[in-house]
């Protein structure tokens, strides 16, 4: 056994096995495939792809190519309309759903239907109906006015609205079943209370189910303004992006430069969003991890 | 009051039921117009899908038949490209329930030092879109030497689900009375046999949510599988739905009939499964 004499050598550190008990060597072990797909496959790429983006030049770029522009204010309309309206209509819908009443119970069923089914045969399924010429929809308005109904997939402003709409029918059902988890844990005897004093609906919206809600509905809007940055399919499968480039949004507009093999200006298009969605990101990690 | 069983006719009762109907046609209308459509063109001719008709005038199987006999060259690979997606939900299942199960465990149970910093980088994950992470992940792949391969689909799918999977599994076994623990140990149960015998019975109903939940976000995932798998014999069945459409003259009919044939396996997993997924998911996914 060597006894060290030299002052400035500390005394070596117990092996790390004796340090930790097994019950923390076990957990170690168990994290351990979490961490590794997570410096894989999250760590790495991100890394990677911000040292991709790093040059000026790629901003420059971005900044002049006009279909960026409109890429960016398609994602801001599709962001602040399109989730406002959605979110509200699963605030009044949960309200419908919360009723007890056998019908309604079978229709939410029923109700769950797009959020479980994939998106590419409904989405198509909407972009078939939209068509000018062989479409139900235009078929119904030529049979009820003689008219030829409007080319909906060519006029940009129609064809973004049309895709916010798909995106609704998407996503529509799981932010009402989250709001009809939350309507459900407020008490119930607060309503018959309002009722005995003779409120009426308006008034126990007001004053005791929005209080109730409130914080619930705030972060759901804001997971959801994430969660909608990240779709892709609405747009891509409903428009592709299209007529002439004009419905992209930012996420079908990184993956366009990634097929044409602009890697850069794919991370670069992404880098632009980032300081709009880190505090998104950030205050749901708060709200979450409290 | 109403007592229960006497059925008392009121004006008042119709009104509100008049009223609730006037919400309830239209959101039923609203949830089944696109899902009616592709059953019609499914169950029509050409002739009557493209007539714009609310119903078929000879409503047929054939479609099925061409699809499931693999009679048009859009569809020569079928039965290949549907067993891939099947292969690709099962082991994007069946991983994410092993790697977030063992990540629960050692965070929630064994208070593994840096636990908490790991599950706030898993739920940073959570909130990256998804979109965006396929950029670099696409790149990456190809670093890896994994494109085209389903292997590189498989563990982009596991990189996704786990951080909801940790952080749903994580919030039951913190439900689960930590007695049961301390008990097991005074008996002599090493870590893992804690693991095995008392910890994975209880939380069986969440894993069943977490393995339904991973497998429905493969089966239904288009972006990652149609940017990292292109081989007509490698991709799942929505990219082949998707380069259907690349053609000039797409035969619409056995697209919809083939993606009705794609859309029948996640309804009824989530019918079978609902009870748990209800539960489960939402209790995680918003905590208010």
């Amino acid at each position: 056994m060597a006894i060290t004499l030299s002052g400035d050598q500390s005394i070596p550190a117990p092996p790390l096995t004796s340090r930790l008990t097994t019950a923390q060597v076990w957990g170690i072990v168990l994290l351990a495939p979490y961490l590794l797909v997570f410096l894989a496959f999250v760590v790495y790429p991100v890394g990677y792809g911000l040292w991709l983006a790093r040059a000026p030049s790629n901003y420059v770029a971005l900044y002049n190519d006009p279909i960026f522009a409109r890429a960016a204010v398609n994602t801001l309309i599709f962001l602040v309309i399109g989730i406002n309206i959605k979110m509200v209509i699963a605030l009044f819908l949960s309200g419908f759903f919360a009723q007890q009443r056998t019908w309604i119970k079978w229709l939410s069923v029923i109700f769950i239907l797009p959020w479980a089914v994939p998106s590419i045969p409904t989405i198509l399924s909407v972009r078939f109906m939209l068509n000018p010429e062989w479409g139900v929809i235009n078929h119904l308005i030529f049979s009820f006015t003689g008219d030829d109904g409007p080319n909906w997939l060519n006029d940009p402003t129609v064809a973004l609205s049309m895709a916010i709409g798909v995106h609704i029918w998407k996503s529509l059902p799981f932010w009402t079943l989250i709001l009809i988890t939350g309507r459900l844990a407020i008490a119930q005897d607060l309503f018959e209370a309002a009722e005995v004093d003779g409120a009426n609906w308006w008034q126990k919206f007001r004053f005791i189910t929005w209080p109730s809600m409130q914080t619930l509905y705030i972060t759901c809007t804001l997971l959801s303004m994430i969660w909608t940055l990240g779709d892709f399919n609405s747009v891509y499968l409903l428009t592709g992006g299209g007529p002439a480039d004009l419905t992209h949004v930012l996420s079908t507009l990184g993956i366009r430069y990634l097929r044409l093999d602009q890697l850069s200006l794919a991370m670069a298009s992404i880098v632009c969003a980032m300081p709009f969605v880190l505090p998104l990101v950030y205050f749901m990690m708060k709200r979450l991890s409290r | 009051m109403k007592l229960p069983g006497v059925s008392e006719f009121s004006w008042r009762d119709v009104a509100t039921e008049a009223r609730l109907l006037l919400i309830g046609i239209p959101v039923f209308l609203w949830t089944m117009i696109p899902i009616y459509h592709m059953f019609l063109f499914a169950i029509s001719p050409k002739e009557d899908a493209f007539s714009g008709k609310l119903w078929p005038d000879h409503p047929t199987l054939h479609n099925f038949e061409i699809v499931f006999k693999q009679q048009h060259y859009f569809l020569r690979d079928f039965y290949v490209q549907f067993w891939n997606s099947v292969v690709i939900a099962a082991a994007v299942g069946a991983l994410t329930l092993v790697i977030a199960t063992a990540a629960a465990f050692s965070i929630s149970r064994l208070k593994v030092p840096g636990g908490r910093m790991v599950l706030n980088l898993a739920l940073f994950t959570y909130f990256i879109p998804a979109a965006f992470l396929a950029v670099p992940m696409y790149r990456t792949m190809g670093n890896y030497g994994l494109l085209n391969n389903r292997w590189s689909l498989i563990l982009a799918m596991v990189t996704i689900a786990s951080p909801y999977a940790i952080w749903v599994l994580k919030q039951a076994s913190d439900k689960l009375p930590v007695e049961l623990d301390e008990a097991a140990v005074m008996d002599g149960a090493t870590t893992l046999q804690i693991f095995r015998l008392v910890y994975l019975p209880l939380m069986m109903p969440s894993l069943v949510a977490i393995g339904t939940y991973a497998v429905l976000l493969a089966w239904n995932e288009y972006l990652y599988a149609f940017l990292l798998l292109s081989n007509d014999q490698d991709i799942t069945l929505p990219v082949a739905l998707g380069n259907f459409l690349a053609a000039d003259d797409s035969p619409w009919e056995l697209l919809m009939t083939t993606g009705f044939i794609y859309a029948l396996p996640p309804a009824a997993v989530y019918y079978a499964f609902r009870r748990y997924m209800v539960g489960g998911l939402t209790a995680g996914a918003v905590k208010s």
